[in-house]
């Protein structure tokens, strides 16, 4: 039986704790907010962008000239995974449901005799991966210094990756990270950048375009943008998802804090009463027994 | 009231402009081109330049430095990398766009080097521009 000191003790630290986290839920609300105009903000690129490369490489497609980040290198033997997480952690399960499924994907690569490289960005899933893994790192990208991504480090992002694909250290290369639908949804997704896929055009309307310079000629230029587009989108959306998970999981925290105090607050109150009726039967036992 | 068409510009970022235009003037990677209702769908990689949208009662301009336009017969939609409003152009923004132009130019790969030095002598065209 816990003294009455201690339990006030624990009360009190349960009752910091729960200020701290209710704080950081308030600091995720806002940042979720901004987050959130971005990820909205940067969606009208990013669609137009696909779906001129949907159209193109659709018709381009076919051919034997098509470039290799459309085509691919012909061989799919060396993958590249590039796993995106946060670079901080109390964000509930987010970090660990793209790290499960980089590592179901890697397990199965491996399990296929595939050659596996591991692009980290992000501190936290360098972490868990690195444990199983660093064998297989070839880099990481490290944005805790950056305080709002920018396209500007998708950019350096999808070069990095470009140039590797250059050099021909891999064949092809896939995403991970967590796609945003609510605050307590965040699906985690796994997107195949190199080589380009698209969704199926689905408006067959489209007018036929003239292309100028030529349609290769365009093609060769708007693809590696697209490399880049899809990180900044993905960048997007895993901050969304962040700040997302963050909320929720900080809320679920600032609930069960102040369960525990409730739970506290009673046993403090029932063993002070205990307290006081033993020391009544104490006086009185004592004055009866005179 | 001449015929308009929905012009649109976005970055990576945001949307920048969206309105009704009478005519976009546009710096395409094989000659500038002006695009008003009716233009045959055609779609264009940008060099860097001067991006003009005129509209009935306004006119918006934009320096770009990369990126496509798709044009139809009732709108363009202008996808740049990068674009500030000609207001916002300064010499040093300039500058330091054509800085980094050059930096890429360096590290740029045999293949690509002659594309990357064709990027700096246009933003070097478009800091003299906008000098006068």
């Amino acid at each position: 039986m816990p003294s009455l000191k201690d339990l006030k003790n624990k009360i009190t630290s349960i009752k910091n704790t729960r200020k701290i986290t209710k704080a950081m839920q308030m600091v995720a609300a806002a940042k979720l907010r901004r987050a959130q105009e971005a990820a909205e903000a940067g969606r009208p690129y990013a669609e137009r962008m696909n779906a001129v490369m949907a159209g193109l490489s659709a018709s381009v497609g076919g051919s034997t000239s098509a470039p290799r980040l459309l085509a691919g290198t012909g061989s799919n033997k060396v993958h590249l995974l590039v796993v995106m997480t946060a670079e901080r952690g109390l964000c509930g399960g987010f970090n660990s449901t793209i790290v499960r499924l980089a590592r179901v994907r890697i397990n199965a690569l491996l399990g296929q005799g595939k050659t596996v490289k591991i692009l980290t960005v992000g501190k936290k899933g360098r972490e868990q991966l690195k444990r199983d893994f660093a064998a297989h790192f070839v880099g990481h990208v490290d944005l805790s210094e950056v305080k709002r991504v920018g396209y500007v480090q998708a950019q350096a992002i999808a070069k990095d990756i470009l140039q590797r694909f250059d050099a021909g250290e891999f064949d092809v290369a896939t995403l991970f990270f967590n796609r945003f639908q609510s605050v307590i949804a965040q699906v985690p997704t796994a997107q195949q950048v190199i080589p380009a896929k698209f969704e199926a055009v689905e408006d067959t309307t489209t007018a036929l375009y003239d292309y100028e310079p030529s349609e290769e000629g365009i093609l060769a230029d708007l693809l590696p943008r697209g490399v880049a587009t899809q990180v900044f989108t993905a960048l997007l959306e895993n901050g969304a998802s962040e700040q997302g998970a963050r909320m929720s999981a900080m809320d679920n925290a600032t609930r069960n804090a102040g369960d525990m105090i409730d739970k506290y607050t009673t046993i403090y109150n029932r063993s002070r009463q205990a307290a006081i009726t033993k020391e009544l039967i104490e006086i009185i036992s004592g004055a009866e027994a005179l | 009231m001449a015929a308009t068409l929905q012009f649109d510009l976005v970055s990576p970022e945001k949307r920048l402009a969206s309105f009704q235009a009478v005519e976009v003037q546009i710096p395409g990677a094989d000659g500038d081109m002006t695009a008003m209702e009716g233009h045959t769908p055609t779609i264009t990689t940008l060099r860097p330049g001067i991006l003009k949208a005129v509209g009935t009662d306004k006119t918006l301009a934009f320096a770009v430095t990369g990126g496509f336009a798709e044009i139809t017969a009732a709108g363009v939609s202008v996808l740049a990398e990068q674009a500030v409003p000609v207001e916002d152009l300064s010499g040093t923004v300039l500058d330091g766009m054509i800085d980094q132009a050059r930096e890429l130019a360096s590290m740029a790969l045999p293949d690509d080097k002659d594309m990357a030095e064709k990027l700096v002598q246009d933003m070097m065209a478009l800091r003299q521009h906008q000098a006068h």
